[in-house]
């Protein structure tokens, strides 16, 4: 027996208890009115989780509908545990990312960990097997200890749960702002592969058959995660605690074995996670697709404590458990297959036609539910939207060219920007390695695995320059997509689609909203315009701390195709001699730049144009080459601008030096974010056919002497020893968490 | 020559090790699960690297205590080839196969890298077709690979020639005398912390670990064109 009293319905809305739960006093009358009387405190508890942002999507449904979700390649669109691409010979590519920025920021260790967990499961979910995972981390400035505390903690939790469970984490990024001082990200994404015959859904088809839950036994952890995810953080978070889960990824990695074998039998009729509001939303999203019922007997659910109520067990989120649904009568294979693994696989209920959630504990219907009313029909809401006062300010401003009087220093400085420096002290701590596919590991603008028994690869990144996204939302947007795709085609891949987490402050201000809604259709645009469409995502609103938003941060993770794994190109420079281009124009564009922030302190002014139609030009003549075989090297020009992708090209050239003339103003040629640039390297003997393809400026020379040189029309400006450059840029990071 | 890849739950360079043996050596593998009650028909065993039963207790300490665990014993008693890799390592001196025992990293960090790898002792089994004091290029992945033993064991381990491999130059996880892999006295049982079987294919970086598993083959080759 719970010792803990549950309100009966009338004291519920006479308290107003479900406020507490997260729903409005309208929601309330909703409920009531779609269920025609008054809900129970179990029954209260399913809607307040299926009718948060976190699981119903209500306040930013209608700026997800302005997304492309469709193309010839795309198998399955948002809507299921992670969408799926084809990338021929009956095989396709699965991929989701999601956020767990609330849990990370009270309990970075388990948060992180937990994130990594949960979107696994949404890949294999779907019967595919997980390949890869990748991450985009964001944290406060370093000089705080409890950002070095959270940084430490939410690296150690990813590398924890990934390294153990044994799939290779091999990219991601992570940037550092004081707007994320209070409320970290943490975004996990997770790239699987299946054979299209595969491919499983989360339906609960077939009136009569079984429902099983298999996996982890359930605990009172997690109990409205859901629901603090939606909310803002404040300093009586920390007393949330308990609705962070607790990871075990051997578990899971014996679930997801299981799950792989179980795929492959025919009694399996759907499958789906249990993740986010757990056993409530498995139940009722997988009935509503499927447009039957469940009923479930929660005497059955495998418990770890004592005591549990319906309340609880239905609530809870508990990790590495899943929810299938399995034709009658073979159950028995099921509960072999699992126990094989050391796994339960128990039957909690039947699929029924009557299109409720029905759910009975110790003899009693605790619940009795309309599974379309908690997962189709929650409230949708077009909140108010106004273009914030700081963006009319900005749009105003001219470009500023920041006053550089050494070009050197100010370049080793740019290196050990902790956006900027090398990450080597995160990746060190992930296996990025396991499953001997890891053809580019991190460090390079996208990640490359195999595919294993064919010549293909994937090529796979994370990207999002939330200064940008701040100073202009739409422009932000439209450069997240681009800069993904340019790290893929510079990997040698031609882009697929994109999933994306959108993150973003609390939607009820209209500023916030207004940045969302700029920022989607700055991706929608790209999306379009680069034929990469966004096959699923997650949303994470109210990132707040004590009423400060977050940079919005929409972060963008692509999938490419590398059709020939002799195409993988790699950023560092390869031979002395080889003829060093530029691709595309520069301009004095400080708006949000790496420079702007380290002169000033502050970013401030229009972030960089972005022309689409050119980006899309250029990445196709790239990719061409690459396909041709002409290029040595590939590197987008990003944050810290030419000089820094030109160190960077350098340092993991295993000794080399470069030779680089600039025009214009030097310190726009070196140091500005002029977007649709490239840094490529070319043989001499390639140089005719490479400029008939494409549009390049010969800026220089890869040289034997490591030693980076770079003059303007007058002559030298900067001359400095690759290994300084690289130490500074190695260094920056180690010695901060010192 | 036929070679068992032992799955423990928790296991995951299982499948690294088999194809790294049977698509780049070109030989026969097949995985085995840790309940098997034989290794009879296998000619080598490879304890692969991974998180046995999530090493939740020290590494390898429950793994040791699996059913096919008896038949690794009795495969090493039978002087067949057996080789631990990383978790596989640390199950080897869990289950006393080798001497000594595992400690954190001294960074109390996971380290994912490749480093280099002296060949300490090429008279084995497993190095015969290193040269003496070689430097190859292997990668590393592990959380616990601080290699410990007392005064005795290593006094024992240096005059029987038992270190195999050492780290050159840095040493990444602070084990003693820079030890990388060790060979148990009878010459039939290796354990190393770096993984050689992610090491066998140029596209990956780097193929120094293949000479490892080439020279099992040839000892065996030539055991028995001996015996035949």
């Amino acid at each position: 027996m719970s010792l803990m009293l549950e309100p009966s319905p009338e004291q519920l809305k006479a308290q107003k208890v479900y406020k507490e739960m997260g729903l409005s006093d309208e929601e309330f009358a909703m409920i009531e009115k779609i269920i025609g009387r008054l809900p129970n405190y179990t029954e209260i508890g399913l809607f307040s989780v299926m009718w948060s942002e976190h699981c119903s999507y209500k306040n930013s449904k209608p700026v997800l509908s302005k997304f492309p979700t469709t193309g010839e390649k795309v198998l399955q669109g948002p809507g299921e545990g992670a969408g799926i691409v084809d990338i021929g010979d009956g095989q396709a590519v699965v991929f989701k990312i999601e956020s767990h920025n609330h849990p990370s920021a009270i309990e970075p260790y388990q948060g992180a960990a937990t994130g990594v967990g949960g979107i696994i499961r949404d890949v294999f979910s779907m019967g595919a097997r997980p390949v890869a995972l990748l991450n985009s981390l964001r944290f406060g400035e370093l000089d705080s200890p409890r950002v070095r505390y959270l940084f430490k903690e939410v690296v150690a939790g990813i590398a924890g749960y990934g390294n153990c469970i044994g799939i290779p984490t091999v990219g991601g990024e992570v940037q550092f702002d004081p707007s994320y001082e209070g409320n970290p990200l943490v975004n996990a994404m997770c790239v699987g592969l299946i054979d299209h015959k595969d491919i499983k859904k989360g339906q609960a088809h077939g009136v009569g058959n079984t429902v099983m839950y298999v996996g982890a036994k359930t605990g009172r952890d997690g109990i409205h995660g859901a629901t603090f995810a939606s909310e803002e953080l404040t300093d009586q978070s920390e007393a949330k605690r308990p609705a962070v889960q607790v990871g075990d990824p051997f578990m899971e990695k014996l679930l997801l074995e299981a799950c792989l074998e179980l795929v492959q039998s025919d009694a399996l009729v759907g499958i789906q996670d249990m993740g986010a509001a757990g056993l409530t939303s498995s139940s009722a999203e997988m009935a509503s697709k499927a447009g039957s019922g469940i009923e479930m007997n929660l005497d059955l659910v495998p418990q770890r404590e004592t005591g549990m109520t319906a309340y609880e067990m239905m609530l809870s989120e508990s990790q590495e458990r899943m929810l299938i649904v399995v034709k009658k009568g073979r159950e028995q294979e099921i509960v072999d297959l699992f126990s094989k693994y050391g796994l339960e696989a128990v039957s909690v209920g039947k699929v029924t036609d009557d299109k409720m959630l029905r759910l009975t504990h110790k003899g009693e219907v605790v619940a009795e539910l309309p599974v379309d009313a908690l997962a189709e029909d929650a409230p949708v809401y077009h909140k108010p939207s106004s273009e914030p006062e700081y963006y009319r300010e900005f749009q105003a401003m001219e470009n500023e060219i920041p006053a550089v009087e050494d070009y050197k220093e100010t370049l080793v400085k740019l290196l050990q920007q902790p956006t900027i420096a090398s990450k080597e002290w995160v990746y060190d701590q992930y296996d990025y390695m396991v499953r001997t596919n890891t053809v580019v590991a991190p460090g390079s603008d996208a990640a490359v695995i195999r595919i294993r028994g064919t010549r293909k690869g994937l090529a796979m990144t994370t990207d999002c320059n939330s200064r940008y996204m701040y100073l202009d939302p739409e422009t932000g947007g439209k450069i997240a997509v681009a800069e993904a795709a340019r790290n893929i085609v510079c990997s040698g891949g031609v882009p697929l689609a994109i999933t994306d987490n959108l993150n973003f402050g609390n939607p009820e201000k209209p500023e916030i909203f207004w940045q969302i809604e700029k920022a989607a259709d700055g991706i929608s645009d790209a999306c379009r315009t680069l034929n990469t469409p966004v096959i699923g995502g997650n949303v994470s609103l109210y990132n707040e701390t004590n009423g400060t938003a977050i940079y919005p941060t929409p972060v963008i993770g692509m999938v490419g195709l590398v059709e020939d794994i002799d195409h993988v190109t790699t950023q560092s420079f390869k031979a002395a001699g080889d003829l060093i281009y530029l691709v595309g124009e520069t301009k004095d564009e400080f708006g949000g730049s790496e420079l702007q922030k380290m002169a000033y302190g502050k970013i401030f002014g229009k972030a960089p144009e972005l022309d689409l139609e050119k980006e899309e030009k250029v990445q196709a003549q790239i990719l061409k080459a690459i396909r041709s075989g002409l290029l040595a090297s590939a590197h987008d020009v990003a944050e810290g601008g030419l000089a820094v992708a030109v160190a960077e090209s350098l340092i993991g050239s295993k000794g080399l030096g470069a030779d680089v003339k600039v025009s214009g103003n030097t310190t726009s040629a070196l140091f500005s974010e002029s977007q649709s640039r490239f840094l490529l390297s070319v043989k001499k003997e390639n140089q005719e056919e490479f400029e008939r393809l494409v549009d390049a400026k010969l800026i220089g020379e890869v040289t034997e002497a490591p030693v980076l040189y770079i003059s303007n029309e007058e002559g030298l400006v900067l001359a400095e020893q690759v290994e300084v450059l690289e130490q500074a840029w190695k260094g920056a990071i180690p010695c901060l968490l010192k | 020559m036929k070679f068992a890849v032992i799955v423990f739950p928790g296991s995951n360079c299982d499948i690294d090790m088999y194809h790294a043996v049977k698509d780049e050596l070109g030989a026969e593998a097949e995985y085995v699960w840790h309940d098997a009650e034989s290794l009879d028909e296998y000619d080598g065993i490879l304890l692969p690297g991974g998180f046995s039963y999530g090493d939740y207790l020290r590494s390898g300490a429950v793994a040791r205590f699996s059913n096919v665990m008896k038949e690794v014993v009795k495969a090493a008693e039978a002087g067949k080839p057996v080789l631990g890799v990383c978790n596989g390592f640390q199950v080897l001196l869990e289950a006393g196969l080798l001497p000594g025992a595992m400690r954190r990293n001294d960074s109390l960090k996971f380290i994912c890298r490749s480093v280099e790898l002296k060949v300490a002792n090429n008279e084995t089994m497993f190095s015969s077709s290193y040269e003496k004091n070689e430097v190859i290029q292997i990668p590393i992945a592990h959380g616990e690979g601080n290699y410990y033993c007392d005064e005795a064991t290593l006094a024992k381990l240096q005059e029987n020639n038992q270190i195999v491999f050492t780290y050159n130059g840095t040493n990444p996880n602070g084990s003693l005398e820079n030890i990388a892999g060790i060979i148990n006295e009878k010459g039939n049982v290796l354990g190393m912390m770096p993984h050689p079987e992610r090491a066998v294919d140029e596209l990956l970086g780097g193929a120094d670990g293949l000479k490892l598993f080439q020279s099992i083959v040839k000892q065996w080759r030539e055991a028995h064109v001996v015996n035949a």
